[in-house]
Protein backbone atom coordinates (compact mmCIF):
# COMPACT_ATOMS: atom_id res chain seq x y z
CA UNK A 1 0.00 0.00 0.00
CA UNK A 2 1.52 3.27 -1.14
CA UNK A 3 1.88 6.13 1.32
CA UNK A 4 -0.27 9.20 0.75
CA UNK A 5 0.25 12.79 1.82
CA UNK A 6 -2.49 14.74 3.61
CA UNK A 7 -3.16 16.47 0.27
CA UNK A 8 -3.94 13.26 -1.62
CA UNK A 9 -7.71 13.98 -1.70
CA UNK A 10 -6.98 17.43 -3.17
CA UNK A 11 -4.84 15.92 -5.94
CA UNK A 12 -7.56 13.42 -6.66
CA UNK A 13 -10.16 16.19 -6.82
CA UNK A 14 -7.90 18.05 -9.31
CA UNK A 15 -7.74 14.93 -11.55
CA UNK A 16 -4.03 14.33 -10.97
CA UNK A 17 -2.28 11.53 -12.80
CA UNK A 18 -0.42 9.69 -10.06
CA UNK A 19 3.00 8.08 -9.94
CA UNK A 20 4.60 6.03 -7.19
CA UNK A 21 7.75 7.78 -5.99
CA UNK A 22 9.83 6.39 -3.10
CA UNK A 23 6.77 4.46 -1.92
CA UNK A 24 4.50 7.52 -2.06
CA UNK A 25 1.53 7.94 -4.37
CA UNK A 26 2.28 11.42 -5.70
CA UNK A 27 0.84 13.63 -8.46
CA UNK A 28 2.84 13.31 -11.70
CA UNK A 29 0.81 16.05 -13.38
CA UNK A 30 -2.71 17.47 -13.41
CA UNK A 31 -3.23 17.42 -17.18
CA UNK A 32 -0.12 18.88 -18.81
CA UNK A 33 3.38 18.70 -17.38
CA UNK A 34 4.54 21.27 -19.95
CA UNK A 35 1.89 23.81 -18.89
CA UNK A 36 2.85 23.29 -15.25
CA UNK A 37 6.52 23.84 -16.06
CA UNK A 38 5.73 27.10 -17.88
CA UNK A 39 3.47 28.28 -15.05
CA UNK A 40 6.46 28.11 -12.69
CA UNK A 41 8.82 29.86 -15.12
CA UNK A 42 6.34 32.62 -16.00
CA UNK A 43 3.96 32.99 -13.06
CA UNK A 44 3.57 30.64 -10.08
CA UNK A 45 3.14 26.96 -9.39
CA UNK A 46 2.81 24.86 -6.25
CA UNK A 47 4.00 21.39 -5.37
CA UNK A 48 2.95 19.04 -2.60
CA UNK A 49 6.30 17.91 -1.21
CA UNK A 50 4.93 16.46 2.02
CA UNK A 51 6.58 13.16 1.16
CA UNK A 52 9.94 14.72 2.03
CA UNK A 53 11.26 13.97 5.50
CA UNK A 54 11.35 16.55 8.28
CA UNK A 55 13.78 15.63 11.03
CA UNK A 56 14.37 17.83 14.09
CA UNK A 57 17.68 17.67 15.94
CA UNK A 58 17.52 19.44 19.29
CA UNK A 59 19.66 19.68 22.40
CA UNK A 60 23.01 20.85 23.71
CA UNK A 61 24.81 18.28 21.53
CA UNK A 62 22.83 19.00 18.35
CA UNK A 63 25.41 21.38 16.90
CA UNK A 64 28.48 19.19 17.54
CA UNK A 65 26.56 16.18 16.17
CA UNK A 66 25.65 17.95 12.92
CA UNK A 67 29.15 19.40 12.58
CA UNK A 68 30.40 15.80 12.67
CA UNK A 69 27.73 14.35 10.31
CA UNK A 70 27.33 17.02 7.63
CA UNK A 71 29.93 17.95 5.01
CA UNK A 72 28.85 21.58 5.14
CA UNK A 73 29.25 23.32 8.49
CA UNK A 74 26.19 24.30 10.55
CA UNK A 75 28.48 26.69 12.46
CA UNK A 76 27.97 28.98 9.43
CA UNK A 77 24.34 29.39 10.53
CA UNK A 78 24.69 32.50 12.67
CA UNK A 79 21.12 33.76 12.83
CA UNK A 80 17.91 31.89 13.54
CA UNK A 81 16.09 30.94 10.34
CA UNK A 82 19.19 30.69 8.13
CA UNK A 83 19.44 27.59 5.95
CA UNK A 84 22.31 25.57 4.51
CA UNK A 85 22.45 23.01 1.70
CA UNK A 86 24.67 20.05 2.50
CA UNK A 87 25.52 16.43 1.85
CA UNK A 88 25.32 13.72 4.47
CA UNK A 89 28.26 11.39 3.83
CA UNK A 90 29.23 7.88 4.83
CA UNK A 91 32.72 6.95 6.05
CA UNK A 92 34.02 6.58 2.49
CA UNK A 93 32.70 9.97 1.39
CA UNK A 94 29.72 8.48 -0.47
CA UNK A 95 26.57 10.58 -0.39
CA UNK A 96 23.89 9.17 1.92
CA UNK A 97 21.63 12.11 1.15
CA UNK A 98 21.50 15.78 0.26
CA UNK A 99 19.43 18.01 2.50
CA UNK A 100 18.62 21.48 3.71
CA UNK A 101 19.24 22.27 7.38
CA UNK A 102 17.58 25.26 9.06
CA UNK A 103 18.70 26.81 12.33
CA UNK A 104 15.49 27.00 14.38
CA UNK A 105 17.04 28.33 17.56
CA UNK A 106 20.10 27.80 19.75
CA UNK A 107 20.83 24.05 19.60
CA UNK A 108 17.73 23.47 17.47
CA UNK A 109 17.83 22.35 13.83
CA UNK A 110 15.37 21.17 11.18
CA UNK A 111 16.62 18.85 8.44
CA UNK A 112 14.54 18.50 5.27
CA UNK A 113 15.61 15.28 3.58
CA UNK A 114 14.62 13.19 0.57
CA UNK A 115 11.59 10.93 0.83
CA UNK A 116 13.42 7.77 -0.22
CA UNK A 117 16.17 8.30 2.35
CA UNK A 118 14.20 9.54 5.36
CA UNK A 119 14.25 6.24 7.26
CA UNK A 120 17.94 5.67 6.47
CA UNK A 121 18.90 9.20 7.54
CA UNK A 122 16.87 8.97 10.72
CA UNK A 123 18.56 5.70 11.69
CA UNK A 124 22.00 7.15 10.84
CA UNK A 125 21.39 10.27 12.95
CA UNK A 126 20.09 8.21 15.88
CA UNK A 127 23.04 5.82 15.70
CA UNK A 128 25.59 8.63 15.77
CA UNK A 129 23.73 10.56 18.46
CA UNK A 130 23.93 7.72 20.94
CA UNK A 131 25.14 8.83 24.36
CA UNK A 132 24.77 12.51 23.45
CA UNK A 133 22.39 15.04 24.94
CA UNK A 134 20.31 15.41 21.80
CA UNK A 135 16.80 14.53 20.74
CA UNK A 136 16.06 13.40 17.18
CA UNK A 137 12.47 13.42 16.01
CA UNK A 138 10.85 12.53 12.70
CA UNK A 139 8.17 15.20 12.31
CA UNK A 140 5.81 13.14 10.15
CA UNK A 141 2.83 15.16 11.39
CA UNK A 142 4.02 18.03 9.17
CA UNK A 143 3.17 18.74 5.53
CA UNK A 144 5.14 20.84 3.05
CA UNK A 145 4.06 22.91 0.06
CA UNK A 146 6.58 24.54 -2.28
CA UNK A 147 5.32 27.66 -4.10
CA UNK A 148 7.64 28.63 -6.94
CA UNK A 149 7.82 31.19 -9.73
CA UNK A 150 8.31 34.92 -10.30
CA UNK A 151 4.87 35.70 -8.82
CA UNK A 152 4.97 32.94 -6.18
CA UNK A 153 5.81 35.04 -3.13
CA UNK A 154 3.46 37.87 -4.01
CA UNK A 155 0.54 35.47 -4.50
CA UNK A 156 1.33 33.18 -1.56
CA UNK A 157 1.84 35.86 1.09
CA UNK A 158 -1.86 36.69 1.16
CA UNK A 159 -2.65 33.05 1.91
CA UNK A 160 -0.40 32.77 4.96
CA UNK A 161 -1.56 33.40 8.54
CA UNK A 162 -1.12 37.15 9.16
CA UNK A 163 1.27 36.58 12.07
CA UNK A 164 3.74 34.87 9.71
CA UNK A 165 3.03 36.69 6.42
CA UNK A 166 4.69 39.96 7.43
CA UNK A 167 7.91 38.14 8.32
CA UNK A 168 7.71 35.91 5.23
CA UNK A 169 7.49 39.04 3.07
CA UNK A 170 10.89 40.21 4.30
CA UNK A 171 12.79 36.92 3.95
CA UNK A 172 16.23 36.91 2.37
CA UNK A 173 17.01 34.02 0.01
CA UNK A 174 17.84 30.81 1.88
CA UNK A 175 16.34 31.86 5.16
CA UNK A 176 13.13 31.08 7.00
CA UNK A 177 10.70 32.40 9.57
CA UNK A 178 8.76 30.36 12.10
CA UNK A 179 5.52 30.63 14.02
CA UNK A 180 4.21 27.73 16.06
CA UNK A 181 4.62 24.61 13.92
CA UNK A 182 4.85 26.68 10.73
CA UNK A 183 8.18 27.29 9.04
CA UNK A 184 8.30 29.34 5.84
CA UNK A 185 11.59 29.44 3.95
CA UNK A 186 12.65 31.32 0.82
CA UNK A 187 14.01 28.19 -0.80
CA UNK A 188 13.10 25.85 -3.62
CA UNK A 189 14.14 23.37 -6.25
CA UNK A 190 13.16 25.00 -9.53
CA UNK A 191 15.62 27.82 -10.21
CA UNK A 192 12.89 30.37 -9.49
CA UNK A 193 12.13 32.54 -6.49
CA UNK A 194 9.57 31.17 -4.08
CA UNK A 195 8.69 29.81 -0.68
CA UNK A 196 8.67 26.39 0.91
CA UNK A 197 5.97 26.23 3.54
CA UNK A 198 6.16 23.61 6.28
CA UNK A 199 2.99 23.39 8.32
CA UNK A 200 0.87 21.02 10.38
CA UNK A 201 -0.73 18.36 8.14
CA UNK A 202 -4.10 19.39 9.54
CA UNK A 203 -3.69 22.90 8.03
CA UNK A 204 -2.43 21.72 4.63
CA UNK A 205 -5.74 21.38 2.78
CA UNK A 206 -6.92 24.86 3.71
CA UNK A 207 -3.64 26.44 2.59
CA UNK A 208 -3.55 24.41 -0.65
CA UNK A 209 -7.07 25.55 -1.57
CA UNK A 210 -6.28 29.13 -0.69
CA UNK A 211 -3.11 29.10 -2.84
CA UNK A 212 -5.06 27.57 -5.71
CA UNK A 213 -7.76 30.23 -5.38
CA UNK A 214 -5.01 32.88 -5.50
CA UNK A 215 -4.14 31.66 -9.00
CA UNK A 216 -1.21 29.37 -8.26
CA UNK A 217 -1.05 26.37 -10.61
CA UNK A 218 -0.86 22.92 -8.98
CA UNK A 219 2.21 21.12 -10.38
CA UNK A 220 3.29 17.50 -10.21
CA UNK A 221 6.60 15.71 -9.84
CA UNK A 222 7.00 15.67 -13.63
CA UNK A 223 7.36 19.46 -13.85
CA UNK A 224 9.44 19.47 -10.68
CA UNK A 225 11.93 17.20 -12.45
CA UNK A 226 12.22 19.26 -15.66
CA UNK A 227 12.46 22.50 -13.67
CA UNK A 228 15.28 21.24 -11.49
CA UNK A 229 17.05 19.75 -14.51
CA UNK A 230 17.04 23.12 -16.29
CA UNK A 231 18.22 24.75 -13.07
CA UNK A 232 21.13 22.27 -12.87
CA UNK A 233 20.04 20.89 -9.50
CA UNK A 234 20.94 17.32 -8.63
CA UNK A 235 18.40 14.63 -7.80
CA UNK A 236 19.41 12.15 -5.13
CA UNK A 237 19.37 8.53 -6.32
CA UNK A 238 19.89 9.66 -9.90
CA UNK A 239 22.77 12.15 -10.14
CA UNK A 240 24.33 10.98 -6.89
CA UNK A 241 24.16 8.13 -4.41
CA UNK A 242 26.34 6.28 -1.92
CA UNK A 243 28.83 5.34 -4.66
CA UNK A 244 29.53 8.99 -5.59
CA UNK A 245 31.26 11.67 -3.56
CA UNK A 246 30.51 15.41 -3.83
CA UNK A 247 33.43 15.66 -6.29
CA UNK A 248 31.70 13.28 -8.71
CA UNK A 249 28.45 15.23 -8.96
CA UNK A 250 29.36 18.90 -8.92
CA UNK A 251 28.77 19.41 -5.19
CA UNK A 252 32.34 20.19 -4.19
CA UNK A 253 31.19 23.74 -3.34
CA UNK A 254 29.04 22.39 -0.50
CA UNK A 255 32.02 20.99 1.43
CA UNK A 256 33.17 23.22 4.28
CA UNK A 257 36.95 22.64 4.45
CA UNK A 258 37.50 25.28 7.12
CA UNK A 259 38.09 24.95 9.98
CA UNK A 260 40.60 22.25 9.08
CA UNK A 261 40.24 20.57 12.46
CA UNK A 262 36.50 19.85 11.98
CA UNK A 263 36.49 16.06 11.65
CA UNK A 264 33.27 15.33 9.73
CA UNK A 265 32.42 11.84 8.53
CA UNK A 266 33.90 11.23 5.08
CA UNK A 267 36.51 13.99 5.41
CA UNK A 268 39.63 11.77 5.03
CA UNK A 269 38.34 10.41 1.69
CA UNK A 270 37.46 13.87 0.44
CA UNK A 271 40.85 15.26 1.48
CA UNK A 272 42.52 12.51 -0.56
CA UNK A 273 40.26 13.17 -3.57
CA UNK A 274 40.90 16.89 -3.28
CA UNK A 275 44.58 16.51 -4.12
CA UNK A 276 44.20 13.57 -6.54
CA UNK A 277 43.31 13.97 -10.24
CA UNK A 278 39.53 14.20 -10.67
CA UNK A 279 37.71 10.97 -11.54
CA UNK A 280 34.85 12.75 -13.28
CA UNK A 281 33.58 16.08 -14.42
CA UNK A 282 29.90 16.68 -13.73
CA UNK A 283 28.51 18.63 -16.68
CA UNK A 284 25.42 19.72 -18.52
CA UNK A 285 24.62 18.47 -22.02
CA UNK A 286 22.54 20.01 -24.76
CA UNK A 287 21.37 17.86 -27.65
CA UNK A 288 21.99 19.68 -30.93
CA UNK A 289 19.40 17.74 -32.95
CA UNK A 290 15.87 16.44 -32.35
CA UNK A 291 15.54 13.67 -29.80
CA UNK A 292 15.40 13.21 -26.05
CA UNK A 293 18.35 12.26 -23.85
CA UNK A 294 17.59 9.96 -20.92
CA UNK A 295 19.43 8.72 -17.84
CA UNK A 296 21.79 5.83 -18.53
CA UNK A 297 22.66 6.81 -22.11
CA UNK A 298 26.33 6.79 -23.01
CA UNK A 299 28.32 9.90 -23.93
CA UNK A 300 30.95 9.68 -26.67
CA UNK A 301 33.79 11.88 -27.91
CA UNK A 302 35.58 10.87 -31.09
CA UNK A 303 35.26 7.09 -30.74
CA UNK A 304 35.75 6.95 -26.99
CA UNK A 305 32.97 6.38 -24.48
CA UNK A 306 33.62 9.26 -22.06
CA UNK A 307 30.74 9.05 -19.64
CA UNK A 308 27.12 8.52 -18.83
CA UNK A 309 23.96 10.61 -18.49
CA UNK A 310 22.64 10.69 -14.92
CA UNK A 311 19.49 12.74 -15.66
CA UNK A 312 18.04 13.68 -19.01
CA UNK A 313 14.86 14.87 -20.59
CA UNK A 314 13.10 17.50 -22.60
CA UNK A 315 13.65 21.06 -21.35
CA UNK A 316 10.45 23.03 -22.02
CA UNK A 317 12.08 26.45 -21.53
CA UNK A 318 14.81 25.62 -24.07
CA UNK A 319 12.54 23.55 -26.34
CA UNK A 320 15.25 20.92 -26.70
CA UNK A 321 16.70 18.04 -24.75
CA UNK A 322 19.20 18.63 -21.95
CA UNK A 323 20.95 16.35 -19.48
CA UNK A 324 23.32 16.12 -16.56
CA UNK A 325 26.22 13.71 -17.06
CA UNK A 326 29.37 12.34 -15.51
CA UNK A 327 32.17 12.47 -18.08
CA UNK A 328 35.94 12.14 -18.16
CA UNK A 329 37.66 15.30 -16.87
CA UNK A 330 38.51 17.99 -19.48
CA UNK A 331 36.07 16.59 -22.04
CA UNK A 332 34.35 18.59 -24.67
CA UNK A 333 32.70 20.72 -25.65
CA UNK A 334 31.82 18.54 -28.65
CA UNK A 335 30.42 15.11 -27.92
CA UNK A 336 27.73 12.65 -28.97
CA UNK A 337 25.02 10.85 -27.04
CA UNK A 338 24.01 7.33 -27.94
CA UNK A 339 20.24 7.12 -28.30
CA UNK A 340 18.81 3.81 -29.54
CA UNK A 341 22.08 2.83 -31.18
CA UNK A 342 22.63 6.17 -32.94
CA UNK A 343 25.19 8.74 -31.84
CA UNK A 344 23.63 12.18 -31.96
CA UNK A 345 25.65 15.40 -31.69
CA UNK A 346 25.58 17.15 -28.32
CA UNK A 347 27.53 19.84 -26.54
CA UNK A 348 28.97 19.93 -23.05
CA UNK A 349 27.82 23.05 -21.18
CA UNK A 350 28.00 24.41 -17.67
CA UNK A 351 24.81 24.10 -15.61
CA UNK A 352 22.52 25.81 -14.66
CA UNK A 353 20.85 26.37 -18.03
CA UNK A 354 17.89 28.36 -16.72
CA UNK A 355 17.64 30.67 -13.69
CA UNK A 356 14.90 33.13 -12.78
CA UNK A 357 13.13 32.56 -16.08
CA UNK A 358 16.23 33.40 -18.10
CA UNK A 359 18.00 31.05 -20.49
CA UNK A 360 21.71 31.06 -19.61
CA UNK A 361 22.79 29.04 -22.60
CA UNK A 362 24.61 30.29 -25.65
CA UNK A 363 25.27 27.77 -28.39
CA UNK B 1 -13.19 8.89 -20.46
CA UNK B 2 -10.97 8.63 -23.51
CA UNK B 3 -12.35 8.97 -27.01
CA UNK B 4 -12.72 5.73 -28.98
CA UNK B 5 -14.12 6.06 -32.53
CA UNK B 6 -16.12 3.03 -33.64
CA UNK B 7 -15.03 3.22 -37.29
CA UNK B 8 -11.36 2.45 -36.51
CA UNK B 9 -9.53 -0.78 -35.75
CA UNK B 10 -7.13 -1.14 -32.82
CA UNK B 11 -4.02 -3.10 -31.91
CA UNK B 12 -3.23 -4.58 -28.52
CA UNK B 13 -0.27 -2.18 -28.36
CA UNK B 14 -2.57 0.89 -28.52
CA UNK B 15 -2.27 1.89 -32.18
CA UNK B 16 -5.35 2.75 -34.22
CA UNK B 17 -5.68 1.97 -37.95
CA UNK B 18 -8.08 3.50 -40.45
CA UNK B 19 -8.83 2.07 -43.90
CA UNK B 20 -8.88 4.95 -46.39
CA UNK B 21 -10.96 4.99 -49.60
CA UNK B 22 -7.85 4.29 -51.69
CA UNK B 23 -7.04 1.10 -49.76
CA UNK B 24 -4.19 2.62 -47.73
CA UNK B 25 -4.15 2.48 -43.94
CA UNK B 26 -3.53 5.46 -41.66
CA UNK B 27 -1.96 4.70 -38.29
CA UNK B 28 -1.70 6.62 -35.01
CA UNK B 29 -1.86 6.03 -31.29
CA UNK B 30 -5.08 5.96 -29.32
CA UNK B 31 -6.42 8.66 -27.03
CA UNK B 32 -5.82 6.24 -24.16
CA UNK B 33 -2.17 5.83 -25.21
CA UNK B 34 -1.45 9.56 -25.53
CA UNK B 35 -3.09 10.16 -22.17
CA UNK B 36 -0.88 7.54 -20.53
CA UNK B 37 2.30 8.90 -22.16
CA UNK B 38 1.74 12.51 -21.13
CA UNK B 39 2.96 15.50 -23.16
CA UNK B 40 4.61 14.29 -26.36
CA UNK B 41 7.73 16.27 -27.26
CA UNK B 42 9.31 14.43 -30.19
CA UNK B 43 8.45 11.75 -32.76
CA UNK B 44 11.06 9.81 -34.68
CA UNK B 45 9.37 8.91 -37.98
CA UNK B 46 10.33 6.12 -40.41
CA UNK B 47 11.53 6.70 -43.98
CA UNK B 48 8.94 6.54 -46.73
CA UNK B 49 9.31 3.35 -48.71
CA UNK B 50 10.31 1.27 -45.71
CA UNK B 51 8.70 -2.19 -45.70
CA UNK B 52 7.28 -3.21 -42.36
CA UNK B 53 6.26 -6.57 -40.94
CA UNK B 54 3.21 -6.67 -38.69
CA UNK B 55 4.12 -5.70 -35.09
CA UNK B 56 7.48 -4.28 -36.19
CA UNK B 57 8.62 -1.19 -34.25
CA UNK B 58 8.56 1.64 -36.81
CA UNK B 59 8.49 4.97 -34.97
CA UNK B 60 9.48 6.27 -31.56
CA UNK B 61 7.27 8.56 -29.54
CA UNK B 62 9.11 10.53 -26.89
CA UNK B 63 7.00 12.05 -24.15
CA UNK B 64 8.09 14.03 -21.13
CA UNK B 65 8.01 10.68 -19.34
CA UNK B 66 9.66 8.10 -21.61
CA UNK B 67 10.33 6.83 -25.13
CA UNK B 68 7.76 4.41 -26.56
CA UNK B 69 7.77 2.40 -29.76
CA UNK B 70 5.01 2.53 -32.33
CA UNK B 71 4.35 -0.93 -33.81
CA UNK B 72 3.07 -1.50 -37.32
CA UNK B 73 -0.48 -2.84 -36.83
CA UNK B 74 -0.31 -4.65 -40.19
CA UNK B 75 2.41 -5.51 -42.70
CA UNK B 76 2.99 -3.03 -45.52
CA UNK B 77 5.05 -0.25 -47.00
CA UNK B 78 5.29 3.23 -45.50
CA UNK B 79 3.89 5.61 -48.13
CA UNK B 80 3.57 8.77 -46.04
CA UNK B 81 4.51 10.16 -42.64
CA UNK B 82 3.03 13.12 -40.79
CA UNK B 83 5.94 15.54 -41.17
CA UNK B 84 3.99 18.23 -39.29
CA UNK B 85 4.72 16.30 -36.09
CA UNK B 86 8.32 17.47 -36.30
CA UNK B 87 7.18 20.96 -35.32
CA UNK B 88 4.00 20.11 -33.46
CA UNK B 89 4.38 16.72 -31.75
CA UNK B 90 1.68 17.85 -29.30
CA UNK B 91 -0.86 17.24 -32.10
CA UNK B 92 -0.82 13.62 -30.93
CA UNK B 93 -2.04 14.75 -27.50
CA UNK B 94 -4.56 17.25 -28.82
CA UNK B 95 -5.94 15.33 -31.79
CA UNK B 96 -4.83 11.69 -31.66
CA UNK B 97 -7.21 10.44 -34.38
CA UNK B 98 -6.94 13.34 -36.80
CA UNK B 99 -4.06 15.87 -36.87
CA UNK B 100 -1.98 13.51 -34.74
CA UNK B 101 -1.85 10.71 -37.30
CA UNK B 102 1.65 9.25 -37.58
CA UNK B 103 2.09 7.28 -40.81
CA UNK B 104 0.25 5.77 -43.77
CA UNK B 105 0.82 2.23 -45.04
CA UNK B 106 0.09 0.41 -48.28
CA UNK B 107 -0.89 -2.93 -46.72
CA UNK B 108 0.49 -6.17 -48.16
CA UNK B 109 -2.88 -7.81 -47.55
CA UNK B 110 -5.94 -5.65 -48.28
CA UNK B 111 -7.90 -7.56 -45.63
CA UNK B 112 -5.20 -7.33 -42.95
CA UNK B 113 -7.27 -4.91 -40.91
CA UNK B 114 -9.75 -7.68 -40.12
CA UNK B 115 -7.20 -9.19 -37.74
CA UNK B 116 -7.27 -6.08 -35.51
CA UNK B 117 -9.62 -5.32 -32.63
CA UNK B 118 -12.91 -3.49 -32.99
CA UNK B 119 -13.51 -0.58 -30.64
CA UNK B 120 -15.58 -2.62 -28.19
CA UNK B 121 -12.84 -5.27 -27.87
CA UNK B 122 -10.20 -2.56 -27.46
CA UNK B 123 -12.29 -0.83 -24.79
CA UNK B 124 -12.38 -4.16 -22.96
CA UNK B 125 -8.61 -4.51 -23.29
CA UNK B 126 -8.06 -1.09 -21.69
CA UNK B 127 -10.50 -1.93 -18.92
CA UNK B 128 -8.67 -5.22 -18.26
CA UNK B 129 -5.29 -3.47 -18.15
CA UNK B 130 -6.42 -0.93 -15.56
Amino acid sequence: MALRTPLYPEHHRLNARFVTFAGWEMPLHYGSQLDEHQAVRRNAGMFDVSHMGQIDVDGPDAKPLLRRLLANDVAKLKTVGKALYTCLLNESGGILDDLIVYLRGPGSYRLVVNAATTAKDFAWLREHAQGGDVEIRHRDELAMIAVQGPQARALALGCLPPEIASFAAELEPFSATQCGSWLVGRTGYTGEDGLEIILPATDATELWRSLHAAGIQPCGLGARDTLRLEAGLNLYGQDMDETTTPFDCGLEWTIAWEPAERAFIGRPTLEAQRIAPRRWAFVGLVLLVDGVMRAGQRVWAEDQAIGIITSGGFAPTLNRSIALARVAPSSGPDCAVEIRGKRLPAQIVKPPLVRHGRILLEL
Amino acid sequence: MNELPTDLRYSKTHEWARLEDDGTITVGITDHAQDALGDIVFVELPECGRKLAADEPCAVIESVKAASDLYAPVAGEVIAVNAALRDTPEAINNSPYDEGWILRLQPDDPHALDSLLESTAYAQLIADES
